[in-house]
């Protein structure tokens, strides 16, 4: 088994930004700039979400996902918004590979099966963005972690890929942008009841954290702030040129990473690598 | 006498944009072809694919294309066949029922195994997985010239190909432990089973020699 190290960019308007728990965005820089600097650091996927298109019903993600796949030769997932196989087809034809499905998959299940149908399983992803419950069961939540369902989320894992769903995309909101390590039991739960390969989401804050998702069985690692934040530094000279909707003056101002400690995606996979985790390395 | 000009075999299934532009940082002249009159002013021709085999046929069956491409692979002009482009070089595919693929290598398409020595092993393959020269079989003289033994490479597919003679046989790559044919290289012919366009630079190398290899073709003909 060969495991993914993939960066997650979430996608608001023009920028890259990053929140905790899916909320509290801040900008962070032009995601085609992180893009392409993860490519050469040999990240294996990239992975858009467009964190407000749900919301507000928009698709604005067409022209960055365009740009950024033009010089980017490893899979790009895009997700965020896309409610019809019409939607779908239109991310895969602006230089999508493979597209995340949430909330529309929930509302209709039948567009996973539909979809999966039309374009191939292995270009359909099911998002799902999970909350533990206080009884202890993991909960799906649809538009960025704010709206209830009632849906098992280790139950709809399994539907999602009876309907034809190629991987799972299994965010833990809980764990998202706190640094505080990957929800390893959902995890487990959910990789005991599908064959598709799971994504893990949310959490990642150091090393040993890709390092115990690895060795739960984990397919792929999302990644984001660890990776994000030390790029930042990197982007600060070239980044202040820019004044688009969105939070920038965390960028000019300090900065606290909580329990994040940044590293380089290639230094992330040498670790792996070190720990005899088998990844694409070197690049 | 003119730059080769290469169709990208399309038959409605699939995302061309990334070849596309693979074609476009190599050097290749490429366009989308959809019809076989398309397909009569190229030189050569990449034949991708994502989708089911048995709908990908008769895609190419309705429109004529398959029939184009016979007859351009057998005249020598240079194909390269990726992902389900490989599969539908093969004679048939049991993905679905039986059906009849384009025949150009004799050979078959069959499912990967789940089990494999009594380990679970996840279908679909996903990922990056490495690519290996059969023993005492250079890569110096096919597309995968320049490309190191046991590079990584993106995978994505849930069948294979087993060619009826080893011979054409220029990778092999595990599923767990399952060696399979990852690609072959027969005359004007390759194919490979990962996406070189979403595989890195080392993937890029593959266009690139696919670049050369088109060329020198297109001198020897002109």
């Amino acid at each position: 088994m060969t495991i993914r190290v993939i960066p997650r960019l979430d996608i608001k308007g023009p920028n890259l930004v990053k929140g905790i728990h899916l909320e509290g965005l801040r900008v962070l820089g032009k995601p085609e700039w992180f893009a392409r600097r993860y490519y050469e650091q040999g990240a294996d996927e990239l992975l858009y979400m467009d964190v407000v298109a749900s919301l507000y019903g928009r698709n604005s993600l067409l022209e960055i996902v365009t740009r950024t796949a033009k010089d980017i030769f490893i899979p790009l997932t895009v997700g965020g918004g896309l409610r019809s196989t019409d939607d779908i087809k239109a991310i895969l034809r602006a230089g999508a590979d493979k597209v995340a499905l949430n909330t529309a998959a929930i509302r209709e299940p039948e567009l996973v099966r539909s979809a999966s149908r039309q374009f191939g399983s292995s270009t359909i992803v099911v998002s799902i963005e999970a909350i533990r419950q206080p009884n202890g069961v993991y909960e799906a939540y649809t538009d960025n972690g704010r709206e209830r369902t009632g849906i098992d989320a280790v139950e709809w894992a399994s539907e999602a890929a009876k309907l034809g769903a190629g991987e799972i995309l299994l965010t833990s909101v809980d764990r998202e942008g706190t640094g505080s390590g990957f929800e390893l039991e959902l995890l487990h739960q959910v990789a005991a009841v599908t064959d598709v390969p799971v994504i893990v989401c949310g959490g990642a804050g150091r090393v040993e954290h890709a390092l115990a998702a690895a060795a739960a069985g984990a397919d792929a690692l999302a990644l984001a702030s660890i990776l994000h934040y030390q790029l930042l530094d990197e982007l600060k000279l070239a980044q202040l040129a820019f004044h688009e909707e969105g939070n920038v003056e965390y960028l000019r101002g300090g900065r606290s990473f909580g329990k994040v400690q940044p590293t380089a995606l290639s230094k992330l996979k040498a670790y792996l690598v070190d720990n005899g985790v088998c990844c694409r390395f070197p690049v | 006498m003119s730059k080769a000009r290469i169709a990208i075999v399309d038959y409605g299934m699939g995302n061309l944009f990334s070849v596309q532009r693979a074609c476009d940082v190599s050097g290749i002249d490429a366009f989308v072809a959809r019809g076989p009159d398309e397909l009569e002013r190229a030189d050569g021709f990449i034949l991708p694919g994502i989708g089911a085999f048995g709908t990908a046929m008769r895609e190419l069956n309705e429109s004529g294309m398959s029939t184009s491409l016979i007859q351009a692979a057998r005249s020598g002009k240079p194909l390269l066949g990726i992902c389900l482009g490989l599969q539908l070089l093969m004679t048939e595919s049991h993905e679905f029922g039986r059906h009849l693929g384009l025949d150009l290598i004799p050979g078959s398409v069959r499912r990967l195994p789940e089990l494999v020595d009594g380990e679970r092993v996840k279908v679909p393959q996903v990922g990056w997985r490495q690519v290996h020269a059969p023993s005492a079989k250079p890569w110096a003289q096919s597309l995968l010239q320049g490309v190191a033994n046991g590079t990584f490479m993106y995978f994505v597919h849930s069948y294979y190909v087993e060619p009826m003679t080893k011979d054409c046989v220029v990778a092999v790559t595990s599923h767990g432990g399952y060696e399979y044919c990852s690609a072959i290289a027969r005359d004007n012919i390759f194919a490979c089973q990962f996406h070189p366009e979403r595989s890195g630079g080392e993937g890029l190398r593959i266009y690139a020699n696919f670049a050369a290899f088109v060329e020198q073709r297109n001198i020897g003909r002109g």
